[in-house]
């Protein structure tokens, strides 16, 4: 028999299904390798008797007929997502030993739906960085090497990072993300898995620790595009408590799963290519228009004049609202408190903000207080809501002409760690491709797609139009078969 | 025009006023989290998720609240905006859970209106006056503070985090500290008739800041000074009448009117400085992301607008229609309970004047004197109109009917019960009425002599002494008659 811990979502929910395992074997598989992960920093809780009581829910469920849509299937839980009864930290010492009495509504769907979970991934503080190295509970090493013979650690991506390096080195089958700039993307590029963020307001965002509320989606991260699929139609779905959840039916996109492009067009947005990008990022994207063309689809070229602007208007637009969103640690209610002897609420503010954010949450918080200023806040925010309004009208003009868009998840492969955290403008620069698809709110997803020269691997977007989710995730089936992207990590931790 | 002044050294000065009305909208549940809004909860019982502002949490606004808002709108014939917003207004407080309050700056809900104070002479105001509102839009309440729970410490109480606040922003249109409290009132009550808020600044469902600035009649507006959280009628008064008289103080003595917040003190009647304008907080106000812009469609609008009541000045032109005094209307629609008691007791056949009248001395006297309200009057209007109807028919003469009426209030028993019972019937019967006349004016034959000498005073004496003799009871109209009749 395979190795359990080989198995996708769907082997794992058709197995268990037809009896060729046991949930709990499944669940002690998966356990099993998460005890044993522990340099890859994945994990910031690990929960093994939650799956483990799942599973045995499966195991009684599948005995009695009654199976959920994923029973048997164990899950990674980004620590971000609010769990009853489990710390949720948001990877920050602000909310170190914060316990929830309350389930997101994400995660609630997931236990519905049959899933446990194996632990609370590792991430960017509070959602904020691309290679997980702004955790409080330290940096996610990602369990890709360099074929250089050298034995640098790099960077799992982020803020995802730790649910990419789990899925990458079997911890779990599948694991939740959020994407606010690229956060499920380009993690999902790094370690050659796949991701997908739906369109703004498919999953609800009630019960996930708010980064920038405009911009933040959950979304599935998975080891195929069928897999994304199925988790995300566990995830999706309208939301009372949630005002900006979209009030729509959510689609059986696994059912209608088809790598069959014919009458499609792709638009290669001319934006994208990047003078002086690696030439492996471009020979990837030139093999996946041939891929799509090899599916059925027209290719076409198309133009989103307003790219250049993207990512500055993100990071503002970003850092305004988390500096707003985040005001709520303030050490009055939950989570840390720092009271110096004698101190009054303003040092209590001052001290305990100072000692619960990391460099990275801070330098947000003021660059977004910045921003909002009186004085400021028309030249940057009112501007770059502008700038925001003009990407969203690029893409809508650009899908006059192409039904997805295919472009690079990132503009390099993973780096070392450490390698740009003294310059954050470098590591901003990491979102570049995944940025403009958040400002608009649209479906985008990565898939692996080929290693570079240094054998990493490379993940390709596909961006659709708001709603198609099934578009993405065609494109990116087509993709996928074409791409045969086998490549793992060999076992080193 | 308000001829009210500040008399100065240099001159006569004239007072300039606008007022923020914070008004609690009248709902189950707050603006934007399920929680239950009562007054006077123990401390923390009220608070949702939402409301202490728990990681991912999220506001969804209500529904009741915003169709209150829209109401209140409506009420003062202001623009309705279809398209509005909430804002972000960014700050840090232990009561403010959050960190910033959900309000509404760039896109009220409410645009432009306006209320009419009527023209009352012995306050200064001669004639009827608009007060233009500038916007009304809904924003959170912050909790509360309690600083006398522990000596080291303060404790922080969430009940009112999240209640839904109008703010009902006028125009600086008023002229006096009379101008203020009658808009006060007038707001009150019309907030009150339409049921977006109970009114009740004691409890602080309404409170004010008072913007006052002085001038040289004619000259450009003053600098403002803005004093927060002013809760009775009172004291909103009190607050122009003091901060009008330390400005032109102030100037006089050489020195200049600050752009500041101010706070009042009851006990001692004076505003201190909060804060000036150069230690202002910087709100950093921004479109809350976490919700979507509020649009209102027409059924919405539609249905609004139906479920309005008749309004105080539309209610006071029906009853000066009616015949009924300018005062009694103005008394008898101040009051929203007042009013609908009143509409009732007319509905159930009272004529206008009548039942004015009555309700305004003897009802009003009544419940004054037994400390109740009208809402638990121990007389219903279906009893009070009984009772009116018995005077109009002649059945029993006004004297009597405030012998009945103190009856009623005792047992409770409908005024034709009483009547009967205790045989308080008046009689038109000439007989009985000639035979008290005729011992009365043997026994006064004095008093007859001067009468008919002239003295046509003593017809009172007469009547009276007629009155008295009959137990009230005797038609007054026919006592008139045959007295003239007997006296020649």
């Amino acid at each position: 028999m395979t190795e359990l811990t080989n198995l996708t979502v769907a082997q794992i929910r058709d197995g268990h299904r037809a009896g060729d395992f046991s949930a709990v074997e499944v669940a002690e598989a998966f356990n099993a390798n998460v005890a044993g992960a522990k340099a890859l920093n994945a994990f910031i809780v690990e929960t093994p008797e939650h799956a483990l009581a799942a599973a045995k829910a499966a195991d009684a469920d599948r005995a009695a007929g009654t199976l959920k849509p994923l029973s048997g299937v164990p899950i990674g839980m980004k620590d971000l997502f609010a769990t009853n009864g489990v710390q949720t930290t948001a990877a920050s010492h602000m909310l170190e030993g914060f316990v929830p009495r309350y389930e997101s509504t994400v995660s609630a769907k997931l236990w519905d739906a049959g899933c446990g979970m194996l632990g609370k991934l590792n991430l960017d503080q509070f959602a904020m960085g691309s290679s997980n190295e702004t955790s409080y509970f330290g940096n996610v090493i990602s369990p890709w090497k360099r074929n250089d013979g050298g034995n640098a650690a790099l960077a799992p991506g982020g803020s995802s990072g730790g649910s990419s390096s789990a899925i990458a080195a079997r911890l779990c089958p599948a694991a939740t993300g959020t994407d606010t700039g690229g956060s499920i993307r380009q993690p999902a590029a790094f370690v050659g898995i796949s991701g997908i963020k739906p369109t703004y307001g498919r999953c609800s965002r009630w019960g996930i620790v708010a980064f920038a509320s405009s911009l933040d989606q959950a979304g599935p991260m998975a080891r195929d595009v069928k897999d994304c699929a199925i988790m995300l139609e566990n995830m999706a779905g309208f939301d009372p408590k949630d005002a900006t959840s979209l009030d729509m039916p959510v689609p059986n996109w696994e059912a209608a799963l088809s790598s069959d492009l014919k009458g499609k067009t792709v638009g290669i947005p001319k934006e994208y290519r990047l003078e002086g990008i690696d030439p492996d990022i471009d020979a990837m994207w030139d093999a996946g228009i041939a891929m799509l063309k090899d599916a059925g689809a027209e290719v076409v070229e198309i133009s989103l004049p307003h790219t250049k602007y993207a990512l500055p208007a993100y990071y503002i637009i970003a850092p305004a609202e988390a500096s707003s969103n985040l005001a709520r640690y303030d050490g009055v209610r939950y989570g840390l408190r720092d009271l110096p002897q004698g101190a009054g609420l303003q040092d209590m503010y001052a001290a305990t903000r100072a000692d619960g954010f990391g460099p990275e949450v801070k330098r947000r918080i003021m660059i977004g207080t910045y921003v909002l200023s009186a004085g400021f806040y028309d030249a940057y925010y009112t501007q770059a809501q502008k700038v925001r309004t003009l990407i969203a009208r690029d893409f809508e003009q650009a899908f006059a002409s192409c039904d997805v868009i295919l472009a690079p998840t990132a503009p390099s492969a993973a780096f070392g760690l450490g390698e740009k955290t003294a310059d954050p403008l470098a590591m901003y620069l990491n979102d570049v491709f995944a940025v403009p698809a958040s400002l608009a709110g649209l479906p985008a997803m990565s898939v692996p797609a080929a290693l570079n020269r240094e054998g990493l691997p490379l993940g390709l977007q596909i961006i659709g139009k708001a709603f198609d989710e099934q578009g993405v995730l065609n494109a990116g089936l087509a993709i996928e078969e074409r791409a045969g992207f086998t490549a793992r990590a060999e076992k080193w931790w | 025009m308000s001829d009210y002044r500040i008399k100065g050294e240099t001159g006569e000065w004239e007072v300039v006023i606008g007022l923020e009305v914070h008004a609690q909208v009248t709902s189950n549940a707050k603006l934007f989290s399920g929680a239950a809004t009562a007054f006077g909860a123990e401390p923390n019982t009220q608070v949702s998720l939402i409301d202490a502002a728990m990681p991912g949490m999220l506001p969804v606004p209500n529904r009741e609240c915003i169709r209150q808002a829209v109401r209140t709108g409506m009420a003062i014939e202001a623009q309705i905006n279809k398209w509005s917003r909430f804002d972000r207004k960014n700050y840090f407080y232990a009561d403010l859970p959050q960190g910033y309050q959900i309000s509404q700056l760039y896109h009220p809900l409410v645009g432009e209106g306006s209320l009419t104070i009527a023209a009352d002479e012995k306050a200064g105001i001669p004639a009827d006056k608009a007060i233009g509102v500038e916007r009304i839009h809904v924003e959170q309440d912050a909790g509360k503070l309690m600083h006398d729970q522990h000596p080291t410490m303060s404790y922080v109480d969430l009940n009112r985090s999240g209640v839904a606040l109008m703010e009902i922003v006028s125009r600086p249109d008023m002229r006096s500290p009379a101008e203020a409290g009658a808009y006060v009132r007038k707001l009150r009550s019309i907030l009150r008739y339409v049921g977006s808020c109970d009114g009740n600044m004691e409890e602080g469902s309404m409170r004010a800041d008072v913007n006052v600035s002085v001038r040289k009649p004619g000259d450009e507006f003053g600098t403002r000074t803005e004093t927060k959280n002013v809760n009775s009628v009172r004291f909103v008064m009190a607050v122009i009448e003091g901060e009008a008289k330390r400005q032109v103080e102030l100037i006089e003595s050489g020195g200049t009117v600050v752009q500041e917040t101010r706070l009042y003190d009851p006990d001692r009647n004076e505003t201190r400085s909060m804060r000036s304008k150069e230690d202002a907080h910087d709100y950093r106000y921004f479109p809350d992301p976490d919700l979507l812009p509020l649009e209102l469609d027409d059924a919405f609008l539609a249905e609004c607008r139906a479920s309005l009541p008749e309004l105080p000045d539309a209610k006071r032109a029906r009853y000066l229609a009616a015949g009924i005094s300018p005062y009694n209307a103005d008394v008898l629609t101040a009051e929203v309970e007042a009013a609908r008691w009143f509409d009732t007791l007319l509905d159930a056949g009272a004529k206008p004047v009548a039942a004015a009248n009555w309700v305004t001395s003897e009802l009003f006297g009544a419940l004054n004197r037994m400390g109740r309200d009208i809402s638990d009057s121990p007389v219903s209007p279906a009893h009070a109109a009984e009772l009116l109807g018995l005077v109009a028919d002649g059945t029993i003469s006004g004297t009597i009917a405030k012998q009945v009426f103190e009856k009623m209030l005792e047992s409770g028993d409908a005024a034709g019960v009483i009547v009967e019972r205790d045989g308080l019937k008046q009689t038109s019967d000439t007989g009985a009425i000639e035979a008290e006349i005729a011992k009365i004016l043997t026994a006064n034959a004095d008093k007859v002599e001067q009468y008919k000498g002239g003295k046509e005073a003593l017809f009172g004496f007469f009547v009276g002494q007629t009155m008295k003799a009959m137990q009230g009871k005797a038609n007054p109209q026919v006592v008139n008659e045959l007295l003239k009749k007997a006296l020649g």
